[in-house]
C-alpha cells in the first residue's frame, strides 16, 4: 500500500515526452534522407554517416570518463549530431576527417560548454564550419563516379554574368525542378533531395517534435528577399530598365523570378538546414515570437550570404551566427505573464 | 632560494603572462601563427620589458605619483622604436611578419603592468631580474602556442615541414583561441595535480589576480 502514498512535490503531471525520445524522432526522420544520400552516392556514403555517428559517440564517452561525469551518450544526441554533420558533408570526403569533425562537433562546440542544452551554436553545424575552414578543397569536392559536374547551386553561382542576362525567354537551363526536387544530382550527401527532407520534416511536425515556425520564417523571408532582390529579381534596377524599353515581357519577368525562388529553395543545403538544423532545441528561441524572429534572421543571412557572398551556399553560416542571437532574441520577445501589468519605466 | 632565481621562476613558471596572468592577449592570439613569430615577438617584447623595468627603476623615485602612466608610456615607447628600426634593419623578415605588433608593444598591458606592479617598487638590479623572468615566460607562451598552431594548422615546426594533411583552421584567428584555451586548461589541471599533491604552485599573488576581496597587502600605503 505504501506506494500508493509516494509523496512528490509538483509537478505532478508529466509529459511522456524526453530528450531520448525526441532524439528517436529526429534519427527517424533523417532516415529517409540518409537511405537516399547512400542510394544516390553509393556504398562510401554509409561508411561516412557510420563514422562520424561513431566519431561523434566515443568521443562524448570518452570525453564523460575523463571529466568522471555520467555518460550521457544514451540521450541519443550525439547520434543526431553525428547524422546531421555526416549528412553535410560530400561523399568524397576522406574518412579521418569525417571523424574529426565528429570530436570537434562533440568535444568542442558541445561538452565543453557544459554538453546538451548549454551549446550555443548547432555542434553539427559548428562542425561542418570547422572542416570547411580547415579542408576547404576537400569540403568542395563534389565529383563523384556519378556526378562529375558542379552542383546546381554552383551552377547557379558561376553563371549569375551568362544565365541572368533577362534574355527575353526567362528559362533556367541549368536546373531541371522534378529533378531538384527528387535529388538525383551533386552535393552533399543529405542535402540532394528536397522530397525525402520534406517526408522527414512532415514526421517531425506529425510527432510534434518541431514546429513550422522556425522553418516556414526561414524559407518564408528567403524565398520572398529572393523574389524581388535576388539575381533575377523583381525588383531589381536593370529590371525596370528592361521592363521599360520592352526588352522583357512581365510575364517572362516573372516566370523567371519564381523558378530563380524555386530553384534556390530546392538546391544547396537550405531545406536541410530549415527544418533539422535550425529548429535545434538547445540553439533555438523558446518563445513563439522569438522563433518566428530567429527564422527571419536565418533567411536574410542566407540570402546575403548567397547572393552577394562570394561562396555558392551560406546556410551553414547563416544558421550558427543566428544561434549567436538566441539570447538576445529570447530577451526582447520574453512574453508578458498573465495579469502581470506592464510597468512604466520612470524617467531616466 | 636565490631572490633573483625567484624572480624568473616566478616570470616563467607561478606568474605566466600568459597561462596565468593572461596578460598581452592581441599579440598572444595575433602574431602566434607558428612557432618562429611566437619566439621573435616574445624576444622582442623581453628586450623592451627587461630595459624598460631597469629604466623605470632607476627614475621610479623622480617620477611623480599623478603622471606615472604617461612617463611610463614615453619610456617604453622610446624603447619600441628603438627595438622596431634594429629589427627593420636586421631582421626584415621577422619584421614584416609581425607587422604591426611590434610598433603595438608600447601599449602591451605586460608591460605596464610590470612597470605599475614591480619596477615602480623595486630596485634596478631585482626590476630586471623581473623583466627577464617576465619576458621569458611570454616567449615560452607565445612559443608553444605557435608551435601547436603550426603543427596543426601548417604541417611544420619551425618551418621544417612535416608533410601531413594540415588543419588550417588553425592558422586563422579561430585556432589561436581554441589552442590557447586548451593550453590554459591544461596549465589549470597541472596547478589542481600540484595542490592534490601536497606541492602547490603558488598562486599568482599582488594587485595583477584582481583578488582585491582577498587581498593582503596594502597597495597604497606601498607607495608612500
Amino acid at each position: 500500500m505504501s506506494e500508493l502514498f509516494h509523496v512528490s512535490s509538483a509537478p505532478h503531471v508529466r509529459a511522456k515526452t524526453s530528450t531520448q525520445n525526441v532524439m528517436l524522432w529526429v534519427i527517424i526522420a533523417m532516415i529517409p534522407t540518409a537511405v537516399f544520400g547512400i542510394w544516390n552516392f553509393g556504398f562510401r556514403a554509409l561508411l561516412l554517416i557510420v563514422a562520424t555517428v561513431l566519431s561523434c559517440v566515443v568521443s562524448e564517452t570518452v570525453f564523460n570518463l575523463i571529466v568522471k561525469k555520467k555518460n550521457t551518450i544514451g540521450d541519443l544526441s550525439a547520434v543526431v549530431t553525428g547524422m546531421i554533420l555526416a549528412l553535410n558533408m560530400p561523399v568524397t570526403l576522406p574518412v579521418w576527417m569525417a571523424v574529426l569533425g565528429g570530436v570537434f562537433s562533440i568535444v568542442v562546440v558541445k561538452m565543453l560548454f557544459g554538453g546538451l542544452g548549454q551549446n550555443f551554436m548547432n555542434p553539427a553545424l559548428a562542425g561542418r564550419c570547422f572542416l570547411l575552414l580547415s579542408f576547404t578543397s576537400e569540403m568542395n569536392n563534389f565529383v563523384t563516379d556519378a556526378y562529375s559536374g558542379a552542383t546546381p547551386l554552383a551552377q547557379l553561382s558561376a553563371q549569375k554574368g551568362i544565365l541572368f542576362t533577362y534574355a527575353t525567354d526567362a528559362k533556367l537551363d541549368v536546373t531541371d525542378i522534378p529533378n531538384l526536387f527528387i535529388g538525383a544530382h551533386g552535393g552533399t550527401i543529405g542535402e540532394t533531395s528536397a522530397l525525402c527532407l520534406l517526408i522527414g520534416a512532415a514526421i517531425l511536425v506529425a510527432t510534434k517534435v518541431i514546429s513550422v515556425r522556425i522553418p516556414f520564417a526561414y524559407l518564408g523571408t528567403f524565398s520572398v528577399l529572393m523574389l524581388f532582390f535576388g539575381t533575377r529579381g523583381v525588383a531589381t534596377g536593370e529590371v525596370a530598365e528592361k521592363l521599360a524599353s520592352g526588352a522583357i515581357t512581365f510575364d517572362a519577368l516573372l516566370t523567371g523570378a519564381l523558378t530563380f525562388v524555386l530553384v534556390h529553395l530546392l538546391s544547396g543545403g537550405i531545406m536541410f538546414g530549415a527544418f533539422f538544423m535550425a529548429t535545434d532545441y538547445a540553439t533555438s528561441p523558446i518563445t513563439k515570437k522569438g522563433q518566428i524572429l530567429f527564422g527571419i534572421c536565418c533567411g536574410v543571412l542566407t540570402f546575403l550570404f548567397r547572393n552577394i557572398g562570394a561562396a555558392p551556399e551560406g546556410v551553414s553560416y547563416a544558421i550558427i551566427l543566428s544561434n549567436l542571437l538566441v539570447p538576445l532574441i529570447e530577451k526582447i520577445t520574453v512574453p508578458r505573464a498573465f495579469g502581470v501589468v506592464k510597468v512604466k519605466k520612470e524617467g531616466k | 632560494m636565490n631572490k633573483y632565481l625567484e624572480r624568473l621562476f616566478n616570470g616563467i613558471i607561478k606568474e605566466n603572462p600568459t597561462f596565468v596572468l593572461m596578460l598581452g592577449m592581441c599579440p598572444t592570439l595575433a602574431v602566434t601563427t607558428n612557432a618562429v613569430n611566437g619566439l621573435g615577438m616574445g624576444l622582442s617584447t623581453t628586450v623592451v620589458l627587461v630595459f624598460a623595468n631597469i629604466i623605470i627603476s632607476i627614475f621610479r623615485k623622480k617620477i611623480p605619483d599623478g603622471v606615472r602612466i604617461p612617463a611610463f608610456i614615453v619610456i617604453v615607447a622610446s624603447l619600441v622604436t628603438i627595438v622596431e628600426f634594429l629589427m627593420k634593419a636586421y631582421l626584415q623578415a621577422l619584421s614584416e611578419a609581425l607587422g604591426v605588433y611590434i610598433p603595438l608593444i608600447v601599449v602591451n598591458c605586460l608591460i605596464l603592468g610590470r612597470a605599475e606592479s614591480f619596477a615602480s617598487k623595486n630596485g634596478p638590479v631585482d626590476s630586471m631580474f623581473d623583466g627577464i623572468g617576465m619576458g621569458l615566460g611570454f616567449t615560452a607562451g607565445l612559443t608553444i602556442i605557435g608551435a601547436v598552431r603550426e603543427l596543426l594548422g601548417a604541417a611544420s615546426i619551425f618551418g621544417v615541414s612535416l608533410g601531413y594533411t594540415p588543419i588550417s583552421v588553425f592558422k586563422a584567428a579561430p585556432g589561436a583561441f581554441i589552442v590557447l584555451g586548451v593550453l590554459v586548461a591544461i596549465m589549470n589541471i597541472i596547478r589542481k595535480k600540484m595542490d592534490e599533491k601536497g606541492k602547490p604552485l603558488a598562486k599568482p599573488s599582488g594587485c595583477l589576480t584582481g583578488d582585491c576581496a582577498n587581498c593582503t597587502s596594502k597597495c597604497a600605503d606601498e607607495k608612500k
